[in-house]
């Protein structure tokens, strides 16, 4: 698992299922501002997810175009983290899970913007700045709901605890690859830790770590994500308007 | 027949219809083999999903057809990558002048809201109201009616407003 296409199809599948994960808040985000943000959020990691598809399609020379990869994969030939598939939960968790996977993300598609792959360079280099946009956001309700009221600390805390072993995932040394992932870690925790204690929250301590989304070993949740995202096109195939 | 340049250079942007792609800065080249007469245009997306690119490509290739070059191939690269300092001086005017605050300085990694470039302490400058001048103005939400606006607020004229953010 160490091939360019792997880790585009890797990284596009983080992108995708994250940007299908949030566009399920669509006209329910708890104001309207929020609503807005949160597709405006789902459509970048489209936006990334169709280069890095795109281009996995590519690498691998066998005819799969994006959608191709996008709609006729079963769950087990996925790749993206674990993080990105897991329920949205209330808001809490939400954006408990955006803050890490953005706080991985930027630091991931900046160093890619110096790799050698002119491709990934030119995606890290679009895709970093929208990255930094979807941190702040995730950090700025992060801290809000932290450092609110006792029953949204509760929440916040409560999600945090939550999806913080999913993290791990995130960094799992991937040698090879044009960037090496498990080489985040430190901005990941840089930038993370110092939010965490603003928001009055208790950082998790590290022990179960949840993983297998790289090698296509997901949790329950992936298939019935999938199922929603693919009936369309598997019932149209070919179809477009 | 007209300059394939000319004719691609007018058309507007379908989401903010007073700026042309010319003028917002993505478009990147319009190229005419003089042997074949086939035009490409190179073109680069605001952002990666912009939504507005299918219907951008589709203008290109109508204003091309009006324009005596129905053979035209619409290209899109994503490097370099656009960033707001791509819009023109006259595409800002025309941003204001329609009510939307036109984006301000960048900054490397995007993270809003904008400094002045260059400064030890990072200095946030106020967006001006592009209806009323006043600096008086707040950000109500960091993601506005397309992906490259943010929702902003006078205090002021108590009217909200669109602003470009810089990217």
């Amino acid at each position: 698992m160490s091939s360019p296409f792997d880790f585009a199809l890797a990284l596009g599948d983080d992108a995708l299922v994250a940007a299908q994960r949030l566009g399920e808040w669509t006209s329910r985000a708890p104001e309207m501002e929020e609503d807005v943000a949160l597709a405006n959020i789902a459509l970048d990691q489209l936006g990334a997810a169709r280069l890095l598809l795109t281009y996995a399609g590519e690498l691998e020379g066998a005819g799969r175009d994006e959608d191709a990869l996008a709609y006729l994969r079963d769950d087990r030939e996925f790749r993206n983290c674990l993080l990105v598939e897991l329920p949205n939960g209330d808001f809490a968790v939400t954006m408990a899970k955006l803050l890490f996977l953005s706080a991985y993300q930027l630091p991931l598609y900046s160093a890619l913007a110096g790799c050698a792959d002119e491709r990934l360079a030119a995606i890290g280099a679009k895709a970093r700045k929208e990255s930094a946009y979807h941190r702040d956001h995730a950090a700025l309700w992060v801290r809000r709901l932290g450092d609110g009221t006792a029953e949204s600390h509760r929440r916040m805390q409560a999600a945090v605890d939550q999806t913080w072993p999913y993290a791990h995932e995130l960094f799992a040394p991937w040698p090879g690859a044009p960037v090496d992932p498990a080489g985040l870690r430190g901005d990941f925790d840089a930038y993370v830790g110092p939010v965490l204690a603003e928001a009055t929250l208790t950082r998790p301590a590290d022990g179960w770590a949840p993983a297998g989304g790289r090698d296509g070993v997901h949790t329950e949740h992936l298939s019935y994500l999938l199922a929603e995202m693919q009936v369309l096109h598997r019932a149209h195939p070919g179809a477009t308007w | 027949m007209v300059d394939p340049r000319e004719a691609v250079a007018a058309v507007v942007d379908p989401e903010i219809r007073v700026i042309t792609i010319d003028e917002l800065g993505i478009l990147r080249a319009v190229d005419r083999d003089a042997a074949t007469g086939r035009v490409t245009v190179t073109i680069t997306p605001t952002y990666t999903g912009c939504p507005a690119m299918d219907v951008i490509r589709a203008d290109i290739r109508r204003a091309l057809a009006a324009a005596g070059h129905p053979d035209a191939d619409v290209r899109t690269v994503y490097s370099p990558a656009w960033s707001t300092d791509w819009i023109s001086t006259a595409g800002r005017a025309k941003l204001a002048a329609a009510g939307i605050a036109p984006p301000l300085a960048t900054r490397d990694a995007g993270t809003a809201p904008a400094t002045r470039a260059g400064t030890v302490v990072p200095l946030t400058l106020a967006v001006r109201c592009p209806l009323c001048g006043s600096a008086e103005t707040e950000q109500v939400s960091r993601f506005g009616s397309t992906a490259c606006k943010a929702l902003w607020r006078c205090r002021a004229c108590r009217e909200p407003f669109d602003h470009l953010k810089a990217l």
